[in-house]
């Protein structure tokens, strides 16, 4: 069936190819599709959030937060891109969590993988909203109705997502570049090196107002300029050959994201003074308007238009896959892990978070839906170091293949633990009440699994890849 | 302005076409295919018939 020259993760041959996508989802993705899927989902932080660290701790609080913001993530796109490169399947960190750590675990990865996205693509429609009526203002119609255009959102993308994956990451990739290209165009075009230069550094630029506080605080919000990049786990099975495009679009999404952040802090800051910054709804538009240029208003302005539908989009894709997973691992009742025959998309997973979605998005608070959503995503983050240290334990490099191989470790692992302590403790100082709701949840849930829902998971069945017994069993 | 609020109709009724189009395939699909072939999915599937993970 197998042989050494096939030996290699996610390469098959044709026929057996054929055979192993009956009922399955389709693998047909590429590297570009990854990088459109990690880089969607976080873009839009670019282009709204990441400035209310500046309004914590002014504007160098807010390039520190983005310095370390950006070592948490790069240490999260390096164990991200070993694991899962190695466990290649739907679910991500939740069927990591499943192979290495144990059942209660992969149970909460799960959850706070499906929250995470769920609440951000609520978070998204609520601002294709707001972006729709500032437009309407704009154009003098005041008291436009959003929540027709947030239904709209929703399910336009529902439905690309139903349809298929191979046309959903398509159009992500596309909306996603051009929201990237337009950050560039912003730099290059208020840049000095073409003539005359509306930036104004040396005038704006302050000391840190709130001193090293500031600067913690700002932590929280710093999170926004990368949050979301793991999201590329989702499509393991999805990805033609997960060893090389999974590794491969993980780590160019995490550069690509830490150009924009830094171009975006550059620009911005030059352009609007801290405490204005601090306050905007969309930052990177209203700079492309203190730009003087109304060609520059016009692309920034489509562009966090097509950032938020990539996020959106990208959300709706990973949520899906991951209540998928657990539906078919019987985690949640298994009618959530049925494939679509003809689309070949988790069709009722997609369906039923939908309602989910619309219900955040139309009756709860931008803020609080964002801070559930970043709650989510940092519970998530605590849990990898302790995954990759307990995989490299249980199975060393020599034991099995891996796709990628993150270097120095167990330093990722540590880093990544540490930064979200302090960024933990970031986020008490602001929502404190909010972070031990969130933990009171997971608790309850926990509890409900272990001692109600476990009996129906079949154990033995769980476990699918074909690896070694682990060091020390 | 006129446009605006014809737009948010608009805006309904095209939700509301994407809405059933899901919902209607959604229950032919499932009247038309058996409950085992639709959560016929396994996962590790491919990775079974074509790698060993060993070195």
């Amino acid at each position: 069936m197998s042989d050494t020259a096939t030996n290699t993760p996610g390469i098959a041959g044709e026929a057996e190819r054929a055979a192993a996508q009956n009922g399955g989802l389709l693998r047909v993705l590429g590297p570009a599709h990854i990088w459109a899927l990690g880089v969607g989902i976080v873009l839009v932080g670019e282009y709204m959030g990441w400035n209310f660290a500046v309004g914590k701790g002014g504007a160098y609080a807010a390039l520190i937060a983005c310095w370390f913001a950006g070592i948490l993530y790069s240490c999260v796109a390096m164990i991200d891109s070993e694991v899962t490169s190695t466990v290649a399947a739907a679910g991500g960190q939740y069927t990591q969590a499943k192979h290495i750590v144990g059942p209660l675990m992969a149970f909460n990865v799960g959850l706070y993988l499906v929250f995470a996205y769920t609440m951000l693509e609520a978070a998204n429609a609520i601002t294709v909203g707001f972006l729709v009526e500032t437009v309407a203002g704009m154009t003098g119609h005041e008291g436009l109705d959003p929540q027709p255009f947030i239904v709209l959102a929703i399910m336009f993308l529902a439905w690309l997502n139903y349809r298929g994956v191979l046309a959903t990451l398509t159009f992500s990739l596309v909306i996603t570049a051009f929201a990237f290209s337009s950050i560039l165009i912003l730099f290059l075009a208020t840049s000095p090196v073409f003539g005359d230069s509306p930036l104004r550094h040396a005038e704006l630029m302050t000391d840190l107002p709130y001193g090293w506080l500031g600067v913690l605080a700002a932590m929280h919000f710093g999170l926004w300029y990368y949050l979301g990049i793991e999201g590329t786990c989702q499509a393991a099975e999805e990805v033609r050959s997960p060893a090389r495009s999974l590794p491969f679009g993980t780590l160019a999404g995490i550069m690509t994201l830490l150009i924009a952040a830094t171009l975006t802090w550059y620009v911005s800051v030059g352009l609007m003074p801290w405490e204005y910054l601090g306050q905007s709804g969309v930052p990177l538009f209203d700079a492309a308007r203190m730009s003087g240029s109304t060609a520059l208003t016009v692309l920034l302005g489509i562009g966090t238009l097509f950032a938020t539908l990539a996020s959106a989009n990208g959300c709706i894709n990973d949520a899906s896959r991951a209540w998928f997973a657990m539906g078919r691992d019987h985690y949640l009742p298994s009618w959530f892990g049925a494939v679509h025959p003809v689309y070949r998309t988790p069709y009722r997973a997609i369906i039923f978070l939908v309602p989910i979605a619309l219900i955040f998005a139309l009756g709860a608070p931008l803020d609080q839906v964002i801070t559930f959503s970043i709650l989510s995503g940092l519970l998530e983050y605590t849990f990898m170091p302790l995954n990759v240290i307990l995989f490299r334990r249980k199975w060393p490099l020599e034991t099995i293949k891996r796709g990628y191989e993150h270097p120095f470790h167990p330093l990722p692992a540590i880093t990544l633990l540490c930064l979200c302590g302090i960024t933990f403790f970031a986020v008490f100082l602001g929502y404190g009440t909010q972070l031990v709701a969130m933990i009171a949840f997971y608790i309850v849930v926990s509890l409900w699994f272990h001692f109600w829902r476990y009996r129906f998971v079949r154990r033995a069945a769980q476990f699918t890849m074909p690896w070694p017994k682990p060091q020390g069993y | 302005m006129l446009i605006w609020n014809l737009a948010e109709y608009v805006a309904w009724a095209l939700a509301a076409v994407l809405g059933a189009y899901i919902i209607i395939d959604w229950l032919r699909t499932d009247s038309r295919y058996s409950e085992e072939e639709l959560t016929s999915s396994r996962e590790g599937q491919l990775e079974a018939m074509t790698e060993q993970h060993e070195l």
